[in-house]
Formats: C-alpha cells, sequence, structure tokens
C-alpha cells in the first residue's frame, strides 16, 4: 500500500509538530509520523499514575517563540504559560538563598549573603540580559553561512554585524569573551559569596557534559535566560496541564490546517532515489510517499540509523559519529500525598511554591561533574525540583503533588550498561540527597519514575538522553549546528531536512528549529512564507 | 646621562630585550632596567646546583628566523644545541614508545600514522593561515582606523582563502576539546596524550576544556627556526644573552640588578620610573614587560586608572598551574626501553591521566602521579652539566598556585611525587639525583615578578586572546595612561619564547612620531 503526502516529518516533538504545522498552513498536504503511541516527544504530559499528570521530560518552559505562540493561535488551542515563583536553593547549613521574580526582593534577598553581592547582581542582571536581547534576534533566523558568497548569506551576516556593532564597541569584546569563557570564571568575576554563585551557576550546566569551569558554559547560562514568559524576559513559567499542553496545542493547530499525525509509527528509513528523499519506509514495511522528508530526530541518529550511508555522502556520516550528544542528565519524577515539608522554610512561606535546589558551592557541582566523567552517577548530585502541581492544579487531585525532580549529572553509559537495579540505585540517590533537606519528603511518595539517559533514549529516541539534541557548544552552534554546511535545515540529498533541536538555535523547547525549518522548505518550493519573525524586544 | 632617555623598559625579559633591540635600531636612547642580577627572565640559564645549569623556558618552538635575521642574532652569539628535537610519548611499561619526528610517527599502528599526516597537514594549513597575524598589532573594534579595517579584512581573507571545506573545518574545530579532537583522528590513547599535551600545557585547561587547545596548538606550530621543537645552545639563556647583546649593539643601556618600585606619573602621563633604590630615572615612553597585573597595580597604581579598566585587568586569570622540576644528575637515567632520551619524553600515557591530575588541581591538591613533559638538555649541550653528568628539565603538570596547606608544606611532598612519577619510567632516578630544583607557581611569582607564577601572564585562551589581550583599552601596546607600554607576554600573542608581544608593541611605539 502507498500513500502519498506533499511532506512527511518523522517525529511528533514539538518541532516536528511545528514544523509541520507551518508546512500545513503554507498549504502542504503533512503527514507527521510518531514512533510512540502517543505525541510530544519530550514535551509531553502522561498519567503515569492514577491521579496524577507526569511532565516527564521537559517540566518548564520559557524559550517558546511568543510570536509562534500568537501565529498558531495556541491559547486557543489550550496553551496557558503560568509563571511560577522563584527557585530557592538550599545550603547544608539549613540557610537558603532564594532567587524571587520580584526584584527588588531578590536584591533583598542576596543582600542578605552579601551587599557586594547584592549590587554586583545589578550588573550581572544588565550585563546578562544584554547579551539576550542580541542572542534574541536570531533565534527565528537562519543562521548565515559564513563561507558563502550568496547575496543571502552575506545580507545575513550584515544583519548579524549590524546587531553586534549596535552594542557599542566595548560591549562586543565583552561579549566575545563571555561567549567562549566558563561559568565559573564568568560569575567569579561579579560575586564573592559562594551561595550566589552556586545560585546562579546552575543554568550554565543543565543539559550540559560539562562542568562549571569548563570553557563555553557561560553561553549555556545565556540560553537558559533568553526565553521569556508573556515578554518578561528570563523569566521561566510552567505550562497548564503539563509541558504535553504545547504539543498538543501546536499538534489542534496543525489539524487545523488540514494535517494529519499518525502515532505508532516508527520509521525505519528515509527512501532517497536518485538524490532525492521520495518517502520513508515504516518499521511494519508500509512505505509512505512524499516530496519532502523532514527528520525531527537528532542529526546523529537521522544520519547514522534512518539514512543509508550510501545516501549520504562519506563526510556526512563522520561528521554525524562525531557529533556531540553526551547524555548527562537524569529525571526522577516522583507523585506526593502531601506537601513535603523544608525545615529550612517556615510553613506557608511564598517560596514553598517555587522550584527548589540543594546547592551550596560551585565546587560541589564540579564534583559531580568530575564523577560523570568517571562514567558514575554523582552521590552528591545536583537536583532541580520544580513543584509543577502548586501551580497547576490540573496535574493531581487537590492535596496531592507532582514534582519533577531533573539531575545533573548522570551518564549516559555506565560501568556494565544501565540495569533496572542500577536505575533504581540512580533513584534512590536523589531521594537521598532530598531527604537531607526535607525529612519527610520519602513518606509522601505514591509513586515515581527514574529516568537515566538510557530510559530518555529508549523511550524518546533522543540519542545518549542528551535534552538539547547535542551539545551546547561553539563547534555546535549557530552556523555550526549540527554540523558546517549543513545549518540551514537542508539535508545532503533533495527534498530532505531537518528541524529538531539539533538545528540552530538547539534545544529548550522554542519550537524555533521547526519554525525555522518549515521557512527554508517553503523558501525552496517557492511559497510564500508563513513563519513569523522574532519579535523585537524594545 | 648625556641624552635624555626616548623610552625606559622594565624588565629583560626576552619581549623586553627585542622590544629594546627594535627601539635602539631605529635610533632611540633606551635603558632596560631589570630585577635580577642576568637578563632573560624566564629563559635565563641559571645554575641551580654547582656545576648545573637549567632555563625555566627550555625550548623555542614558537621563535622565528625573522627575529634572528633583523637583530642579526648569530652575530651576537645565538646557536641552536638541537634543530629537531623529536618528541617521545614514552609507555609506561617501556613496550610500545610513540616517536614524533619530521612530521611522522613511528612506533604507532598504520591507521595512526596515515591520520597524524591528514591531522598535520590540515592543522599546518590553518597555522599558515593565522601565521601573519601573530605578528600584528589586533584590530580595534570600530576605531575607523584604516589600519584595524584592514587588519580584520585581512584575516577574513586569509581564512576564506582556505577554501570552503577547510574552512568550515576550521571553524568546528578551532572550539573543539583536545580530546575530541584526538578521538576524531587517532586511536592509540598514548598517542592522543602525547598530541594533547601541547594544547594545554602551561593552561589551567585540561583534554576535556573546549575552546583553546586549537588555537594554542596553532599557536605552538608560529615557530620557523626549525621544522621541530629547537633547543638554543647555552640553554635559553644564549638566545637570552644574544638578544641582550643585541640591544646594547644597537645602543641600548641594560642595568641589572635594578628592580623598578613605581612608574612616575605626572599630570596623567607616565614620565619616569622610580628605582627601589630611590633613583629616579625620566623619560618619554616607559614600557613594562611585566605582566599586567603587576604593571597596573603595582608599577603604575589603580590610582591612575579608571575603574572599569582595573576590573578588567584585575579579573584576568593568572594563577599558574605548571611546577618546573631541575635534576642535577650524576648519570644518565634509563628509561625503559628507550636506548638514548634524547627527545623531549611526554610521561602521560592516556588523556584521561591528564583530566585526573587536572581535576585534584581544580580543588587545590595535586596528583599523586603527576604528567610531565621531560627534557635532558645536557645531552644537546655539555656546557650545562659537568662533564658526564646531566640535567632533567620537567614541566609538571598540574601544580596550583593556591596549594592547599601552601607551598612551604607541600613542597616536599610535590616533588616525592614528581620523582615518583618519573622512576615510573626511568627506574634508575632516584640513585642519579645529586641535586634538585623544584620551582612552584609560588617560587616563579617571588623570583621572576610573575603575578600567580603564570608563563603566560594570563591564561591563553580565547575570551583572552588578540583584540582581548590583555584587555581592551590596552591591546594594541598602549595604555590608558599615555607615556605608559606594555610589551610582555599578557599583551597579544602570548607567552612562550616568540618575541611578538615585544616586536609589536615596539612598532606600535616607533609609529608615534
Amino acid at each position: 500500500m502507498t500513500t502519498r503526502y506533499d511532506a512527511i516529518v518523522i517525529g511528533a516533538g514539538h518541532n516536528g509538530l511545528t514544523n509541520a504545522a507551518y508546512l500545513a498552513k503554507g498549504g502542504l498536504d503533512v503527514l507527521v509520523v510518531e514512533k510512540n503511541d502517543y505525541i510530544g516527544g519530550a514535551a509531553v504530559s502522561r498519567e503515569l499514575h492514577e491521579g496524577w499528570i507526569y511532565s516527564n521530560c521537559s517540566y518548564v518552559c520559557s524559550l517558546l517563540r511568543q510570536s509562534i505562540h500568537r501565529d498558531l493561535d495556541l491559547t486557543r488551542h489550550g496553551l496557558m504559560i503560568v509563571p511560577y515563583a522563584g527557585t530557592t536553593n538550599f545550603s547544608r547549613n539549613g540557610d537558603y538563598i532564594a532567587e524571587y521574580t520580584d526584584q527588588a526582593m531578590r536584591y533583598r534577598e542576596v543582600r542578605r549573603h552579601s551587599l557586594r553581592d547584592a549590587d554586583a547582581m545589578v550588573r550581572y542582571e544588565t550585563d546578562l540580559m544584554r547579551y539576550a536581547k542580541l542572542i534574541r534576534h536570531f533565534l527565528l533566523r537562519t543562521p548565515a553561512d559564513p563561507t558563502s558568497f550568496k547575496p543571502r548569506d552575506l545580507a545575513e551576516l550584515v544583519f548579524m554585524g549590524k546587531k553586534f556593532a549596535g552594542m557599542g564597541a566595548e560591549q562586543v569584546y565583552e561579549f566575545i569573551r563571555f561567549m567562549t569563557m566558563s561559568a565559573g570564571d564568568f560569575l567569579d568575576e561579579y560575586f564573592e559569596n559562594e551561595l550566589v554563585k552556586a545560585l546562579f551557576s546552575t543554568s550554565s550546566i543543565i543539559g550540559t557534559a560539562l562542568g562549571v569551569y569548563s570553557p563555553g558554559t557561560a553561553y549555556v547560562l545565556l540560553h537558559h535566560v533568553m526565553g521569556d514568559v508573556d515578554g518578561a524576559v528570563g523569566a521561566w513559567g510552567l505550562a497548564r496541564g503539563g509541558m504535553g499542553a504545547i504539543s498538543n496545542a501546536i499538534a489542534g493547530a496543525l489539524r487545523e490546517h488540514g494535517g494529519e499525525i499518525r502515532t505508532g509509527a516508527p520509521v525505519q528509513q528515509i527512501i532517497v532515489r536518485n538524490g532525492r528523499a521520495v518517502g520513508v519506509a515504516l518499521d511494519n514495511g508500509e512505505e509512505i510517499r512524499a516530496d519532502i522528508v523532514v527528520s525531527n530526530l537528532d542529526p546523529k541518529r537521522t544520519f547514522t540509523v534512518i539514512m543509508d550511508r550510501n545516501d549520504i555522502p562519506a563526510d556526512l556520516r563522520k561528521k554525524a559519529e562525531h557529533f556531540k550528544i553526551r547524555g548527562s542528565s537524569g529525571k526522577v519524577n516522583i507523585a506526593l500525598t502531601g506537601a513535603p515539608d523544608f525545615p529550612s522554610l517556615p510553613a506557608g512561606h511564598p517560596l514553598r511554591h517555587g522550584s527548589f535546589q540543594f546547592l551550596d558551592t560551585m565546587e560541589r557541582m564540579e564534583r559531580a561533574y568530575d564523577d560523570w566523567k568517571h562514567g558514575r552517577w554523582s552521590e552528591d548530585p545536583f537536583i532541580e525540583m520544580t513543584q509543577s502541581s502548586m501551580w497547576d492544579p490540573t496535574l493531581a487531585a487537590p492535596g496531592h503533588y507532582f514534582v519533577s525532580c531533573f539531575i545533573q549529572y548522570c551518564p549516559a553509559a555506565v560501568q556494565g550498561g544501565w540495569t533496572p537495579a542500577k536505575r533504581d540505585a540512580f533513584g534512590k540517590t536523589v531521594i537521598d540527597q532530598i531527604c537531607n533537606y526535607s525529612p519527610n519528603f520519602r513518606d509522601l511518595i505514591a509513586h515515581m519514575e527514574v529516568r537515566t539517559p538510557y530510559e530518555i533514549e529508549h523511550e524518546i529516541g533522543l540519542t545518549e538522553g542528551n535534552i538539547f539534541q547535542g551539545e551546547l557548544t561553539i563547534d555546535q552552534l549557530m552556523f555550526n549546528r549540527p554540523f558546517p554546511g549543513y545549518s540551514q535545515y537542508r539535508g545532503p540529498v533533495k527534498g530532505m531536512y531537518l528541524c529538531g533541536s539539533g538545528t540552530h538555535p538547539g534545544g529548550g523547547v522554542s519550537s524555533a528549529c521547526g519554525a525555522n525549518s518549515a521557512r527554508e522548505i517553503l523558501r525552496d518550493l517557492r511559497r510564500p512564507n508563513v513563519v513569523p519573525e522574532d519579535d523585537v524586544d524594545e | 646621562m648625556s641624552k635624555p632617555l626616548d623610552a625606559i623598559i622594565i624588565g629583560a625579559g626576552h619581549n623586553g630585550l627585542v622590544c629594546a633591540a627594535h627601539l635602539a635600531r631605529a635610533g632611540r636612547q633606551v635603558l632596560v632596567l631589570e630585577a635580577a642580577s642576568q637578563p632573560g627572565g624566564l629563559g635565563a640559564t641559571r645554575e641551580f646546583a654547582p656545576g648545573f645549569r637549567a632555563s625555566v623556558a627550555h625550548t623555542l618552538p614558537q621563535f622565528g628566523r625573522k627575529l634572528v635575521a633583523d637583530l642579526a642574532l648569530e652575530n651576537h652569539g645565538f646557536r641552536l644545541a638541537a634543530s629537531a628535537l623529536p618528541t617521545v610519548a614514552l609507555c609506561p611499561d617501556g613496550s610500545g614508545h610513540i616517536t614524533i619526528a619530521d612530521g611522522t610517527l613511528s612506533g604507532a599502528c598504520a591507521a595512526d600514522t596515515a591520520a597524524y599526516k591528514a591531522y598535520q597537514a590540515l592543522l599546518q594549513k590553518f597555522a599558515k593561515a593565522i601565521n601573519p597575524f601573530w605578528h600584528k598589532r589586533p584590530p580595534v573594534l570600530g576605531s575607523g582606523g584604516l589600519r584595524d579595517a584592514a587588519t580584520l579584512g585581512l584575516f577574513g581573507w586569509n581564512l576564506r582563502t582556505l577554501g570552503k571545506t577547510d574552512l568550515r573545518e576550521m571553524m568546528r574545530m578551532i572550539a573543539l576539546p583536545a580530546r575530541d579532537l584526538m578521538d576524531e583522528y587517532f586511536h592509540s590513547p598514548l598517542l592522543k596524550a602525547a598530541l594533547s599535551w601541547d594544547a594545554n600545557v602551561g593552561s589551567k585547561l585540561a583534554p576535556r576544556s573546549p575552546n583553546n587547545a586549537v588555537i594554542a596548538l596553532l599557536y605552538r606550530m608560529s615557530g620557523d627556526l626549525t621544522g621541530g621543537l629547537p633547543l638554543a645552545s647555552g640553554g635559553t639563556g644564549g638566545l637570552m644573552d644574544a638578544l641582550a647583546k643585541a640591544a646594547c649593539a644597537n645602543g641600548a643601556g641594560l642595568r641589572l640588578d635594578s628592580p623598578v618600585a613605581k612608574v612616575v606619573v605626572e599630570q596623567g602621563r607616565a614620565v619616569g620610573v622610580a628605582l627601589a633604590s630611590g633613583e629616579l630615572i625620566r623619560a618619554q615612553k616607559i614600557v613594562s614587560n611585566a605582566d599586567p597585573k603587576t604593571s597596573f597595580f603595582q608599577l603604575l597604581g589603580a590610582r591612575h586608572l579608571d575603574i572599569q579598566f582595573t576590573h578588567r585587568i584585575r579579573r584576568l586569570r593568572t594563577d599558574g598551574y605548571v611546577a618546573k622540576l631541575h635534576l642535577a644528575l650524576d648519570r644518565l637515567p634509563t628509561f625503559t626501553g628507550l636506548a638514548y632520551p634524547g627527545g623531549r619524553l611526554l610521561l602521560a600515557p592516556t588523556m584521561q591521566f591528564i583530566e585526573n591530575a587536572y581535576d585534584e588541581a581544580k580543588y587545590g591538591g595535586y596528583a599523586r602521579r603527576l604528567p610531565m613533559e621531560v627534557l635532558l638538555p645536557s645531552l644537546q649541550d655539555d656546557r650545562l652539566a659537568p662533564a658526564g653528568q646531566h640535567v632533567l628539565s620537567a614541566l609538571v603538570q598540574y601544580a596550583p598556585y593556591t596549594v592547599n596547606g601552601g607551598w612551604d608544606a607541600q613542597r616536599k611532598d610535590f616533588l616525592d611525587n614528581a620523582v615518583a612519577s618519573l622512576a615510573q619510567y626511568a627506574p634508575d632516578i632516584r640513585d642519579c639525583i645529586v641535586a634538585s630544583e623544584l620551582l612552584t607557581p609560588t617560587d616563579l611569582e617571588q623570583q621572576f615578578g610573575l603575578t600567580g607564577g603564570h608563563w603566560h601572564h594570563g591564561e591563553f585562551a580565547l575570551d583572552n586572546w588578540w583584540m582581548n589581550r590583555p584587555t581592551y583599552g590596552a591591546s594594541q601596546y598602549r595604555t590608558p595612561v599615555s607615556g605608559f607600554y606594555l610589551c610582555g607576554a599578557g599583551s597579544h600573542p602570548g607567552g612562550g619564547i616568540m618575541g611578538a608581544a615585544g616586536s609589536n608593541a615596539a612598532a606600535a611605539i616607533l609609529e608615534e612620531r
């Protein structure tokens, strides 16, 4: 049996759905094929224990482009992003430091630890925001190819140059430094207090197989503040109904434009004939034809698993094999039958509703990274615990809670391979760590799901369980993402494209990769562009 | 003093001497003031035990023929003791050493030998594209100046002429950690460790550290004295003496044992220096070969600078992570499985071994077994040790400047670890040692006036490179205080015995009148 579409998108993650939605909006007959029985990829909500809805992969939202949110009318399709209370970072000595969302509160809180750092924080935030506003210009744009003399690439380079120059000479120098240095060195320049540094350092390594003192992590810090919630740049929010609400809303827009989704349909291979992609072959032998095939899978999986070695250039295969997509994070999702007690924070304190971290020095984080280097999960892991249901009553019954714990570092491979026993031991390490700060936590657990990179890879299809579909290092950013010469979403054969987070601007549930890719596809088909530009900050 | 001085150079390190020689050759009245009793700074050859001499900087991979010719250094006694030392990656059990000589490998598998040719050819191509820029003043962005625009334009053009494929590869490769680069090309863990050495040595970086490895490798490839790793006759001090003679022959004055206490500033302009002895010497221009922190905070004084600028200097990362070990040996030690230890010996079996040593140092400790670069320069140059006896000169990583407990307490233990690390490869080493000198970063700081004991006067890394070295506002050898200049390794292009910072600084100064 052969069916035929204008375009097939492989993988119903949020970028695949976004890509398909824009292709459909552009007038194409689109099909999304998804291996799992549910859509969403890593932006998903699942009832894994009766009565509790889990955001079991990605768990918070900020990078989702507002212009896409508006353009696809995602609110009407059920998406609501709720900002949450700040992050509290607990210290071993019973103290804490909180990153209040309110600026004055934040200042007072940091001043409690160091007057000098409270003042430095104003400079720090101003500098970081300046870089964030610069980089926000480039998220919904296709990177220029610096080796090309095509008018379009040259124009894009000029656009980039102008935005840079607009910062003023002094800031250009500062930005060049910032982009190449480590978060640890960067923070050391501003702050003196260990707890303050620890609080700010955590965004620099989330999902990243590097330590806070590895050069290049300052950029990762920026990657985590370049988003916004309702225009508040740097803020983070929760999707009401869990992260699956994002995927579902985009799927709603896709269907409204006439697109189709088939779940439970794993793709075995992209079919290439005479140097053109002509469709996909499913695991069950079925072939679906299309002029355009778009892969939402990570670049490594795309070019080493679902494309035949003989269909792609040898050097591309090599690049894909060398692509850095290192798993460094785990996830423990927990259903609780009551609110956990954190003695450091008095009951009723507004921070009780925010997210929690347990880190008092950058050194502890660096040591956790050292463990990862040696192929073991840290006995003193960094945990970011998001109490999603505090702000979203749809996730659990009254009095019940869902918390999502993100853990850094957890290796993709441990000695002898991951086994259920090792996975559970990893989960126990995480719970033990939380119980150091919340004595009654263990007693409240109704159910928990432990996900090492192994589970993330095998369920979601992210190679090595890397949450960004590839490390966010300079050799894999902008015109280098995923590889130099392939950064404009086009694959090695005609009609084949990439649209996943492995492309510019990278992971973090932004929808930008999918949208940028759709713009390039429509351009190749000489169809009018329907993909919005990014919002311009005032 | 008969004629008023045009310039005073603070510090007779190689960059100070090169700068002085160039200024003097152009007819300027120059005086070089040196705190030590011999010129050369880290390049000086010093007697560390009776009859045994060694230099902290022990090889000359970055020195160029042009400088040798320009300053007629050969007329002033500069000779090479060895033109192209091979690098030998020592295998701990002595069975499978890998030798790198004349651009080829021996002792490695066929695949690695072939890969090395391709790797070396590509790096050489990249090195050639950026080589001219080591010897040019970094451009200033947004200056509107024609020269700055031309330098930037030429930089872009040189990269473009690499061709699409190679330029794309360079854009990606330039940010790779040494470990990823090596894993992409090679199989042998020993070879990978050896080739990653030059990417990280001297910095607070290890094989897994991104962004700085390739630029450091290209920097190490910037010299052209020979096709390999050269050694100066008489130790590196032989070159230093030639530089000093060249400077003096051109008319520069050199005063040793004359530490400078302060730069004298009048009405916002540097007008002279005050020696520690109290003597005051005036000159039109004051050029500092000291590191930026020493130059701006100790010699000049922060009160002459705006707060943003001092902040940018203060944040320079100047903690050294390398110790220097000199051993006086009464005979040649036997390295297991190595007939003749006449090369640069690398003692690091795997990149992980180097990484582990780095991880200890991050937290103020040091490893029990230390990665080392070992040279026996007396094999090439018999003037460095009494007849039949030998000098061993080693770079030992990683030795954190701020060591837990302090270096006074840790010195002996660290030395024991270093010797034990050597003994794994040369079991009889302990029996040969008659004297030793261990220079920790603290020693380097105290004896050579280097803040943090950092060889490069500040990390050599992309965030502190080219236009950002040492920081903008001082990246063209001029500083915010008129009449005050930098000419040391803290400026572009950086450390290593190269002399480019000195000659670039001289060019900038000469252009001013």
